[in-house]
């Protein structure tokens, strides 16, 4: 479980401190996922970073399965806009460097295979640069090295904004099986309405720049590729929030 | 890689028969035909240049591991930490623009006339290109591409040889085999005293012995060392940078 309460975080500046998230509260249950929109610049990634561990420019308090954001006690995944492969590695290197410094002592990697039959990742590929491959291969490479860890949690910035439409669908759904047969509690920031409705159990919507908590929606259309008119309308009132029109639109 | 092997040898060609052109048209001792070098190469080689030539490549050895040793550490330490940078950077700024061959006197009063001076002279003109090159490259490394890492509480060791080294190497090449130029000829220069071995000792004497045909055999074989070493480099970067695509 993820537990923020009273997150503020800051930014030092030239001029001063700049807030980038005000009094945040957040929840996800263990094994749940939670997606996050808001406009550019609300602080989105940079809640991100915190609850990764990276960022310790705030105030508050995060906690992951009761207890403190420890990187080097918790497995963390993260992924990263760029999908964050190391371009000097080859594909199976990526793959196994998250292993790599959590079990120092085995080579290869428990249910490599499994995961990587899952994701299509053919051996081939393997043996290629991130430079050498798609994005929506990038994004396999990088899913793979996530889920290959069994992470506690997995925290996931834009992580299908930069593929194309039918790509993105088919990521999304290999997202779901993994994410299905490990159950890890995720954090998804994005900010298309509609990749939140499909992905998060909760959606958060966050405001603009000092980002806050507009709205919390438990999702009804999780994992459901609707057109439906309560959908529509639902999508309508999360663009409502995002505009600043609230809860009327 | 054929195609460049090949364009090599058609360039020594070209330069074989231009300068067997020149030496039949001047027909002086000081420009004699490179059938006669060659052949005076194969006749002194194993007896007498390989022995200097052995000599020069050690020094530059030597110094090459003196300058990776020295330089990358600090290289990374002043890429790595801004503290690091802001005391050091002033330091580097300042040495970096002489000319290392000014400091020849202060090096051989320190150090000797022998190959301790010879090998801190390498090291000076390396260093200040390697200390820069990995410092540059490790501050340009986006700070996304440690976000993984970081997430999973890696420990700076691994940092080090997942991240840091990696992204600094195609840089790192290119400083060695710009200053390794400058390198060879002043090596080449010390050379000229304090020692009796060394590609510049041999090249020299040679010339003071008014033996031209020897002193040419030294050129050429000075000239081939120098293409072998740069053959190398290009062959290791192709090797460890390749996953930066086509070069």
């Amino acid at each position: 479980m993820i537990r923020v309460s009273n997150l503020s975080a800051y930014y030092d500046t030239a001029t001063g401190r700049s807030m980038a998230l005000e009094d945040m509260n957040l929840c996800v249950p263990k094994g749940g996922t939670c997606a996050i929109i808001g406009p550019s610049g609300c602080g989105k990634s940079t809640l991100l970073r915190i609850l990764a561990g990276i960022a310790s420019n705030y105030e508050g308090e995060v906690s992951i399965a009761d207890a403190s954001v420890d990187p080097e006690v918790l497995s963390i995944g993260f992924i990263p806009q760029n999908y964050g492969l190391l371009p000097w590695k080859t594909v199976r290197d990526n793959i196994r460097l998250s292993w790599k410094v959590k079990h120092p002592e085995s080579l290869v990697p428990e249910g490599e295979e499994t995961i990587l039959a899952r994701l299509g990742i053919g051996e081939e590929l393997l043996e290629r640069f991130p430079r050498e491959l798609s994005g929506g291969q990038q994004q396999r490479a990088s899913l793979a090295r996530a889920f290959l860890l069994q992470p506690d949690v997995l925290l996931m910035d834009e992580p299908f904004s930069a593929l194309d439409a039918i790509t993105r669908e088919e990521m999304q759904e290999v997202f779901f099986e993994l994410w299905r047969a490990q159950a890890v509690t995720t954090v998804i920031v994005t900010h298309y309405v509609e990749e939140a409705l499909y992905l998060g159990q909760t959606v958060i919507v966050l405001s603009s720049a000092p980002g806050h908590v507009l709205s919390v929606t438990e999702n009804s259309f999780f994992a459901r590729r609707e057109d439906s008119g309560e959908y529509a309308a639902q999508k309508a009132r999360l663009r409502g929030w995002l505009t600043g029109k609230g809860a009327e639109a | 890689m054929k195609k460049r092997i090949l364009a090599s040898c058609l360039g020594a060609a070209f330069l074989f028969l231009a300068w067997l052109a020149l030496s039949e048209i001047v027909r002086l001792p000081i420009i004699p035909s490179p059938v006669r070098v060659v052949e005076n190469i194969g006749e002194i080689f194993f007896g007498t240049i390989a022995v200097h030539g052995a000599y020069s490549l050690g020094r530059i050895i030597a110094g090459l591991l003196l300058a990776v040793g020295v330089g990358l550490p600090v290289g990374v330490l002043m890429g790595w930490s801004r503290r690091a940078d802001r005391l050091l950077a002033p330091l580097v700024y300042l040495t970096y623009p002489v000319p290392k061959i000014a400091l020849l006197p202060i090096v051989m009063l320190l150090f000797g006339l022998g190959d301790g001076s010879k090998t801190i002279m390498l090291f000076l003109i390396l260093v200040f290109q390697v200390v820069i090159a990995v410092r540059d490259s490790i501050r340009a490394i986006p700070e996304e591409v440690f976000y993984p890492l970081a997430s999973l509480g890696a420990p700076f060791r691994l940092i080090l040889l997942e991240v840091l080294l990696p992204a600094s190497l195609p840089k790192f090449m290119t400083a060695i085999r710009v200053a390794m130029a400058t390198a060879i000829s002043v090596l080449f220069f010390t050379e000229t005293f304090g020692t009796q071995y060394g590609m510049g000792y041999f090249i020299m004497d040679a010339w003071l012995r008014v033996n031209y045909l020897e002193m040419y055999s030294g050129i050429v074989v000075l000239s081939v060392m120098g293409l072998f070493m740069f053959g190398v480099m290009d062959f290791a970067e192709r090797y460890f940078c390749r996953w930066q695509g086509k070069m």
